[in-house]
């Protein structure tokens, strides 16, 4: 059900980010998502991409340091409140949130979707389909 | 089983060192006063003559020797015999200033070859080994001096000498390599090395690694003996006096036995020259007693570490030193507090880090800074970012700890530190001083 979110770790220095989007553009890999979470001098770039499993490992041949973590990824109606909603289902499932972010949007729909990283991925995805929200799968993001 | 290359003076008796060397200083006092000009001229300076020295006892009379003084006797000053009964030369790298060049007679050679095989052996080497020496052959004493002892243990030697990592794992793997001898940190990249192409230790039939000429820590050997499935030796030695096997470890691993028919081993005080007693922290000074072409008497190593006379279990009876904490030269002098890369290092390894750091040292406004870069690693990673952060503020205190004084803790990409193949860089001072 959950989604694979890839972690990498970088150097804070010029290039880093260049240097590793080359090594997905030569791959072919596609990015969904990516949000960088910075501190003074290193940087973790979180990545969702179509083929978490092979990126990991095209990385890891590349010498990039990373992991694979479980996130959270669900469809919201793309209106004002619509976060609030989802931030809501989490509060009452005493859900708590390290990091969210945004996947790219698609042309003409209104629909949003965000990455959730939380301590209980089991619990959020059982709560959001208790309320009806769609919760994104790893086939969902291969076919996006 | 213990094994012993020379066994007799190896474990012989405390009277019958002291005889031998009471012996063989006297005689090369008068070898140095007669053929030496620049040594004779600094004992006259001190009203001596050579029959003030009459034994082991009288030793602290004689003057010191040091860098300085190789320097400025550079490249001849100290030879001991004509050139035409010198067969070779060895040079040190010249990193801390200018080159210092050591002359060997063949019985020189004999002697130094003799100590590395006292050190293979040590090591639990014996002819049914095979020993790959990826020391650096050439100018450096490493890869000669093990070289010659391998052969005199009679293992089937490998010459790889440093550099061309795939291939010494080729000959380790094919030749059943059961002995490696290379510096520490080499050691350590062949390690990581092994475990990118997918070879665990039992993979491998090395058994034995000596490892030397660069200072290294407990920590690191725990690390080595894991990854590579062996047991890691200490040697120790030095251009000035013959080469790697001054002193050896044995199966013990608690100290290396100073080879004292060859060397006579004092401690001093750094600053006033004085003779410590045994187990007293202090300066490593060498008498070579045995060598002619280079006889150095009093040299002043400008290593710090300490000798232990306690009976050992390996059944040597050479007195042991210490590891030294590291040559003077590689000691840093930061805010006033004396640094050694290898201190930094224990840390980093207790810490869960690897040994793939580097310092740099920095002046701003007049106040010296710290900055020990460090490889994250797959293990230490984590995709938290206060997970990290924890880790990396307990390693700032660690070093706080263990030196005294505050250090700045940058984490680097995996493998953007350069491996040795030889002597690990590991101090950039960009102090303008």
């Amino acid at each position: 059900m959950s989604v694979k979110q890839i972690s990498v770790f970088a150097e804070n220095k010029p290039g880093k980010m260049n240097e590793m989007t080359e090594v997905l553009a030569a791959n072919n890999i596609n990015m969904r998502a990516l949000s960088l979470a910075e501190t003074e001098g290193f940087g973790i770039i979180r990545l969702i991409v179509d083929d978490a499993y092979e990126a990991a490992t095209v990385l890891k041949d590349a010498g990039y340091i990373n992991k694979l973590t479980t996130v959270v990824i669900v469809e919201i109606p793309d209106v004002p409140g619509g976060l609030n909603e989802v931030l809501k289902v989490f509060t009452r499932a005493n859900i708590n949130l390290s990091y969210m972010y945004a996947l790219a949007g698609e042309k003409g729909s209104d629909k949003a979707r965000m990455v959730f990283r939380v301590n209980d991925h089991k619990a959020a995805e059982a709560a959001m389909e208790k309320a009806g929200i769609k919760v994104l799968t790893q086939e969902d993001i291969a076919k996006l | 089983m213990e094994h012993y290359f020379q066994k007799e003076i190896e474990c012989a008796s405390r009277e019958e060192i002291i005889a031998i060397q009471n012996q063989k200083l006297v005689e090369q006092v008068q070898h140095v006063w007669d053929n030496v000009p620049y040594y004779r001229k600094k004992m006259e300076d001190k009203g001596l003559t050579p029959g003030d020295i009459k034994s082991i006892d009288d030793l602290h009379k004689l003057p010191f020797l040091s860098k300085a003084d190789l320097r400025e006797a550079y490249p001849y000053g100290l030879a001991g015999v004509p050139m035409k009964d010198c067969v070779r030369i060895h040079s040190t790298s010249g990193t801390t200033g200018k080159r210092v060049v050591a002359f060997y007679t063949q019985a020189d050679i004999d002697l130094w070859e003799d100590c590395c095989a006292r050190a293979i052996m040590a090591a639990g080497g014996t002819s049914e080994d095979v020993c790959q020496v990826a020391y650096g052959f050439g100018l450096f004493t490493g890869g000669a001096g093990l070289n010659g002892g391998s052969h005199k243990v009679g293992c089937l030697t490998v010459p790889t000498s440093s550099g061309n990592t795939e291939r010494q794992i080729m000959f380790i793997r094919d030749l059943s390599t059961t002995i490696l001898c290379c510096t520490p940190s080499y050691a350590a990249y062949l390690a990581e090395t092994m475990k990118e192409m997918g070879m665990s230790p039992e993979d491998i039939p090395l058994k034995a690694g000596i490892f030397g000429a660069e200072a290294w820590s407990e920590e690191m050997r725990q690390e080595i003996q894991n990854t590579l499935g062996i047991k890691a030796y200490d040697i120790y030695g030095l251009t000035e006096l013959s080469g790697p096997g001054v002193a050896f470890e044995c199966s013990a691993q608690d100290g290396m036995h100073i080879n004292e028919d060859h060397f006579i081993a004092e401690i001093i005080d750094p600053d006033t020259g004085e003779v410590l007693p045994d187990g007293t922290q202090g300066e490593l000074v060498f008498t070579s007693i045995s060598k002619k072409a280079f006889p150095l008497l009093r040299y002043r190593t400008r290593d710090i570490c300490t000798l232990h006379r306690e009976k050992c279990s390996c059944g040597r009876t050479h007195v042991k030193m210490e590891k030294p904490k590291g040559r003077s030269d590689d000691m840093l002098i930061i805010r006033g507090v004396n640094v050694f890369p290898s201190q930094i290092e224990a840390v980093l390894l207790e810490h869960g880090y690897q040994a793939n750091y580097q310092i740099i040292v920095g002046r701003v406004n007049n106040t010296d800074t710290l900055d020990v870069h460090v490889e994250m690693t797959p293990e230490m990673f984590t995709d938290d970012v206060m997970e990290i952060r924890n880790r990396q503020n307990e390693l700032v205190a660690g070093l706080k700890s263990m030196l005294g004084i505050k250090a700045k803790v940058t984490l680097v990409d995996h493998k953007s530190i350069t491996r040795s193949e030889g002597k690990a860089v590991r101090v950039i001072d960009n102090r303008k001083i």
